[in-house]
């Protein structure tokens, strides 16, 4: 780790004025900074500690149902606060489904949103990265990729996007706040993070100096009961996800009158299924209807490497998702959230789920 | 650019000349303020040996700069037995053998009190599996572990419980 | 600090329940005598030291496989603030023993700077020294080095391939029993199969550490060290001292599994720094430089070939392997050696070839060449029944090996047969569907069943240890074993106990430092077995001269029961033909005027033994697997495993061996491989996150049957290993319950997701 300048600003204006200057990183949790600090991905000039900054620590339920949750609550304050994790359910889900509980503890909503790629090539220093270096290319695309992109991705860049938390972010049309040079102002989800282009991989739409301090979830009590997340990974616990898919849906009897859906592990953002979800609208909740949006979502989808299944997979886990999310949002949370492996406080749906 | 910190360690407030603001709380830990029980297995928050409480809440030391820990308490290994009489999760780890090498014991036991203290796993083996899986144990002892935590987390709550009427059918006592 | 531990220290309101229930010597559960320092954090391993003066080291690993260093920012480095030197093949002290040649007995070629090559990825090119770990840390990355880089080789393709001398430690390259074109000739069902195992790294908890202390030419090294006086003679070969010169402290270990049993060239450089400085150093390496100077599981491509009788009966069995090592060292997995001591085959051969390639040299990793070889023959072997349109378990029955295959040599002792039907009739197996994919649980996943043998040799190291009877009665027993977890130091009290006829709470236990009796080695799932044998006699020699003194004693009651002989129980000494007449070991020193008694011994194999008898310990491992049918998920979800491995010294402990294998089984069969990009040769997970050793959230249910068998020829306290042998026969289970449950016959390891679409 390089030396590099530690302040502490105490005030959210004076944050933002010291993140201006160039070589400059913003320090919440640290649970992804530091460690890309410790490989040598990030050498800032400069540390600004902004995990004091008052104010962006709570969870605020506004007059319109909505809730504005600041920047610097933790994960598993997120995940566990009642009233959250009952409006919204799938993404308390994701949220415990990320990391490990060390990690949840510390981790903050803004520091989630802006965590990097894990792809081996970006905090491989020796290797060539657009997305670390750009300009210097893209060692994954003939490198070990079984794991990269299969929506969204160009030459310059197949890395994925390693966050569980912001998929039902992505459904949900999150908000996001950010307090930048010109003031304050708000995006959605969808438009805060980048996917490469045919130039580079530029990861998100922020400025220098722009600091997220929170993020807005509209009501959606019309999807509460029908919402989950569901991850694949390489070992049950404590790991990214291979794929992972979250789908929520508002019934009507047994139509579908609205649905939200999304995927993660697959590009370099979160990625939303408007096709899939347009699919959906005013269909009977059939196993058929799920695999029609399923394909819908992954019209576009194609391999970037060694990694053609991960698109079979995508579609099965968003029919998975979907069979689950119909069945209804589990009284209890699993014992393992968002793990296929069913859990006695909620079984597995059974009949014609299968098809190997 | 020297600074210092307060930070309550183990119960002792010290305040702490850091000459570096790169040093992570495991490193201050283990090589600045010698207390060395809290372990380094992997220094970027993928085993969980160095799980310590800050503000009594279970945290990977590795990935967190001690410069951000102003006015902070934490707690490791070191300050968890109440002088000879060892924590509930100290003694049931040794009664079911949820160790082996022993290296990462103490980020599994600081682990398992964060959990116990965070009361989302209740008696569901499964449960407490998946809320230790930050904690990696190369030696295979995960069973130990999991058992241990549950017998703890039973040794706690009858510690907690009310002292019965006498005569009740349930007048069992923590010992 | 103190590597001793005496029995005050155990947790004692513990240690007392179990002494009082079952009585605290050998068979008996204790708890670990070494708990209390382990979950207080009061066990010191070697990176917890910190002498007065310290300065700390790192190195700088190579970013190439091949080619050389051109040139380093040395003086960028030493800009750094805190950067005291930079030590690199131009400035690198000489060193007494030339790295290029082999240590014997067991000592591999090491790089230590000799020079600017590069000869893989995550080679050490240089080490910084600082004041402070953060400083020498970036003082490693401003090296920035340059490199002139040759293309890597590090597949079939590219690497070199060669027929080796020998195999594992000493091993035969080949080795053929019978005709095996005869036996193939015979042959009415005939199985061909290949298996690749992916390269495996330790990753033992514990990083290798070293804290180095010169004092003029002697040198005080903590360290995790599984061959404490095999390393001392190393590191003064290397640094030309007096082997007495050198003293190893090793009270603990983070776990090894074989990793910290040869030395290394990180540990040696870093020594090497504290010479040169004349300041105490402290090297600790990071989670991913240990994907390289510090061993791993080789690369294995595997064939086998199996001709069956029409009953099902092994007529010809070819295993072969090639195994892949470093581009300077020799050491190759002996996998195909697994099907040596298993099954009846009237031909056998087993044989192996070499593939050099760009990687730091493989060694021995937790059943080395078992481990391997077992995953790929119990595949095969289930296949081969599966061919037979026999249940897998019946296959095995039908090939049981009576005496050993190839040799005819009786074996010492082979409770496998009941390891079978204990295992099996706790699983349930007789209800198991021949077909795969015939069973669905309640919530529709697929489920399947699947076994496999468990075998381990049973290796025995020379070893020394030394037992001194106290004017109090009480014992003090030494010898320098090594414990890495499997509990030496309450397992082996426990034999010096029965031996000195104490109570183990009785007997202060010194372990895990050099200047004690040699223990030998901890590996070869031996060390029980060997340490525990000098221990025994150690305690008996003391014993026997302390029985002298009675019986020459005229104010002794055992006075003149020289020929009748006399039993050491619980502090006492007893007539053997009248127990009313017996005296304390205290009251026989307390007159005799002596203040202790020593008993000492050297202990080693009898040759005969091993020439012989087949020496082995076995079980049968069964898995139940859960795979979800869409999406390929895969969730091991029982292990049954049960095992004999002669005299059983704390049940406790060796289910917790049993445990720890059978989870190493577990992430070899779904977990465990180290990706290497095929272009540069660099390890692309070397970490704890992308090199996915199991979480808890993975361990199902386990259970270990310890199958009850006596063997007085194995050594004179009966004692087999249990430390590998949980590792064998539990991959193969997961392998074939995979494929019960699926039809999918995966022949490549680890299994993965994509192998069930």
């Amino acid at each position: 780790m390089n030396r590099f300048d530690f302040i502490r600003p105490t005030s959210l204006a004076d944050a933002v004025a010291a993140g201006t200057s160039p070589g400059s990183v913003y320090l919440a949790a640290g649970t992804n900074l530091i460690d890309l600090m410790k490989i040598g991905v990030t050498r800032p000039e400069r540390v600004i500690d902004i995990s004091r900054l008052p104010g962006l620590d709570r969870i605020e339920w506004l007059p319109d149902g909505s809730v504005r949750i600041g920047a610097l609550v933790r994960n598993s304050d997120l995940a566990y606060d009642k009233r959250f994790a009952a409006a919204y359910p799938a993404v308390a889900e994701a949220l415990l489904s990320g990391a490990s509980a060390q990690l949840r503890n510390a981790a903050t909503v803004g520091g989630n949103l802006l965590q990097r790629t894990r792809c081996a090539y970006f905090q491989d220093t020796a290797s060539a990265c657009n997305r670390r270096e750009p300009g210097s290319g893209c060692d994954a695309l003939q490198g070990e990729n079984r794991l990269h992109a299969v929506l969204g991705w160009t030459e310059q860049c197949i890395a994925t996007h390693p966050s569980d938390f912001c998929v039902p972010l992505a459904a949900l049309d999150a908000m996001v706040e950010i307090e930048g040079q010109d003031g304050r102002r708000e995006l959605p989800i969808g438009a805060l993070h980048r996917l490469p282009d045919a130039h580079g991989a530029t990861e998100s739409v922020l400025a220098p100096g722009d600091l997220i301090t929170g993020l807005r979830l509209s009501e959606s009590t019309a999807f509460a009961a029908h919402a989950r997340y569901v991850k694949l990974r390489e070992r049950t616990s404590y790991a990214f996800a291979i794929v992972s898919a979250v789908a929520l849906l508002s019934m009507d009897g047994d139509r579908i009158k609205a649905s939200r859906l999304a995927l993660g592990g697959v590009a370099a953002k979160p990625w939303r299924a408007s096709a899939a979800e347009a699919a959906l609208v005013g269909q009977r909740a059939t196993r058929e209807a799920f695999e029609r949006a399923a394909t819908a979502a992954l019209g576009d989808a194609r391999p970037s490497g060694d990694n053609a299944f991960k698109i079979t997979l995508a579609h099965r886990i968003l029919v998975r998702a979907l069979t689950l999310a119909h069945q209804g949002t589990p009284k209890v949370l699993p014992a393992l959230p968002a793990s296929p492996f069913p859990d006695p406080h909620s079984p597995a749906p059974k009949g014609d789920l299968h098809v190997a | 650019m020297p600074f210092s910190i307060s930070l309550t360690v183990n119960g002792q407030p010290n305040s702490i000349a850091l000459d570096d603001p790169r040093v992570t709380l495991l490193d201050l830990l283990r090589e600045r303020l010698h207390l060395t029980g809290t372990k380094k297995g992997c220094d970027r928050g993928q085993c969980g040996a160095c799980t310590v409480l800050l503000d009594g809440r279970r945290i990977n030391a590795c990935l967190t700069l001690a410069a951000s820990l102003d006015g902070s308490t934490v707690t490791t290994i070191e300050g968890l037995a109440n002088g000879s009489e060892l924590h509930p999760v100290q003694a049931a780890f040794i009664a079911c053998d949820g160790l082996q090498c022993g290296y990462c014991t103490p980020g599994q036991i600081m682990s398992a009190v964060g959990l116990l203290s965070e009361g989302h796993a209740g008696d569901d083996p499964e449960r407490v599996r998946e809320l230790m899986s930050g904690n990696i144990c190369r030696c295979g002892a995960y069973q130990g572990i999991t058992q241990a935590v549950l017998e703890a987390g039973q040794a706690i709550s009858q510690q907690n419980r009310p002292v019965p009427a006498e005569g009740s059918e349930n007048g069992r006592s923590a010992a | 600090m103190s590597p001793e531990i005496s029995s005050h220290q155990a947790a004692p309101s513990e240690t007392k329940a179990a002494a009082n229930r079952y009585g605290s010597n050998a068979g008996q559960p204790l708890t670990r005598r070494d708990g209390l320092l382990k979950v207080t954090g009061r066990a010191t391993y070697a990176a917890d030291n910190h002498p007065e003066g310290l300065v700390f080291a790192v190195t700088a690993v190579s970013r190439i496989a091949r080619g050389r260093v051109r040139a380093m920012n040395i003086d960028a480095a030493k800009a750094h603030p805190g950067v005291i030197d930079v030590l690199t093949p131009a400035n690198r002290p000489p060193l007494s023993h030339d790295p290029d040649e082999k240590m014997p007995p067991f000592g591999f070629r090491v790089e230590v700077l000799q020079d600017d090559g590069v000869r893989y990825a995550n080679q050490p090119i240089a080490l910084v020294i600082a004041e402070t770990l953060e400083a020498a840390t970036e003082g490693a990355v401003l090296l920035d080095p340059q490199y002139d880089v040759e293309p890597a080789r590090v597949d079939r393709a590219t690497g070199l391939r060669f027929d080796p001398p020998g195999v594992g430690v000493g091993g035969d390259p080949s080795t053929a029993y019978g005709d095996l074109d005869a036996g193939f000739s015979q042959a009415a069902v005939t199985l061909e199969g290949e298996y690749e195992t992916p390269p495996q790294y330790h990753n033992a908890m514990e990083p290798h550490a070293v804290v180095a202390e010169w004092d003029g030419d002697r040198v005080t090294l903590d360290m995790p060290n599984q061959a404490l006086a095999m390393s001392c003679a190393s590191y003064a070969a290397f640094f030309g001292i007096p082997v007495e010169n050198v003293t190893i402290r090793s009270p603990f270990l983070g776990g090894g599994f074989g990793s910290k049993a040869i030395i290394n060239g990180p540990q040696i450089l870093a020594i090497l720094a504290a010479r040169m400085l004349k300041r105490p150093v402290k090297l600790v390496l990071t989670r991913a430089q240990m994907y390289g100077p510090v061993g791993h599981r080789g690369q294995t491509w595997q064939k086998l070939r199996l001709g069956m009788d029409s009953d099902g009966q092994l007529t010809a069995l070819h295993h072969r392997s090639m195994s892949a090592t470093s581009a300077f060292e020799d050491f190759l997995e002996p996998a195909a050696n697994a099907s040596l001591p298993l099954y009846a085959s009237p031909a056998i051969l087993v044989e192996h070839e070499g593939l050099r390639l760009d990687t730091g040299t493989p060694g021995p990793m937790r059943a080395p060449g078992e481990a391997s070889g077992s995953a790929a023959l119990e595949v095969a072997i289930d296949e081969a029944a599966e061919a037979c349109g026999m249940d897998p378990l019946a296959f095995r029955l039908k090939n049981y090996a009576e005496t050993e295959p190839g040799t005819g040599k009786p074996f010492s002792s082979k409770a496998l047969r009941t390891c079978y039907a204990q295992g099996a009739a706790r699983f349930g197996w007789s209800r198991r569907p021949l077909s795969p994919g015939q069973m669905r649980d309640e919530n529709g996943l697929l489920v399947g069943w699947g076994m496999g043998t468990a075998v381990f040799h049973c290796p025995h190291f020379p070893a020394e240890a030394r037992a001194t009877l106290r004017a109090d009665g009480t014992a003090l027993v030494e010898t320098g074993a090594a414990d890495m977890g499997q509990g030496a130091w309450t397992a082996l009290a426990q034999i010096a106990a029965e031996a000195l006829g104490l109570d183990a709470d009785q007997v202060e236990f010194h372990a895990g430092l050099s200047t004690l009796p040699d223990a030998g080695v901890a590996g070869g799932s031996a060390h029980t077995a060997s340490a525990g044998l000098a221990l025994h006699q150690a305690g008996g020699d003391a014993i026997a001269r302390l029985t002298d003194l009675a019986v020459n004693d005229p104010q002794s009651p055992l006075f003149g029961a020289g020929n009748i002989g006399v039993i050491a129980r619980r502090g006492r000494l007893y007539r053997r033909d009248d127990e009313a007449r017996h005296e304390s070991y205290a009251q026989i020193l307390a007159r005799s005027g002596q203040s202790e008694i020593i008993g000492t011994a050297k202990s080693a194999r009898d040759p005969a033994v091993a020439s012989d008898h087949a020496l082995y310990s076995h079980g049968a491992v069964f898995a139940e697997v859960k795979i979800d049918p869409d999406l390929g998920q895969i969730r091991t979800t029982r292990l049954v495993g049960a095992f004999a491995a002669g005299r059983v010294i704390n049940p406790r402990l060796v289910q917790s061996q049993y445990f720890g294998g059978m989870i190493w089984g577990l992430s070899f069969a779904l977990h465990e491989e180290a990706v290497t990009d095929k272009r540069t040769g660099r390890i692309m997970n070397a970490d704890l996150a992308e090199y996915r050793v199991p979480v808890n959230a993975d361990i199902p249910p386990l259970e270990a049957i310890l199958v009850d068998e006596e063997d007085a020829i194995v050594n004179p306290i009966g004692v087999k290993g249990v430390g590998e042998i949980g590792i064998t026969g539990t991959v193969g289970a997961i392998a074939n319950a995979v494929w019960h449950a699926t039809g999918k016959r995966i022949r490549k390891f680890p299994i993965r997701i994509e192998d069930m679409l």
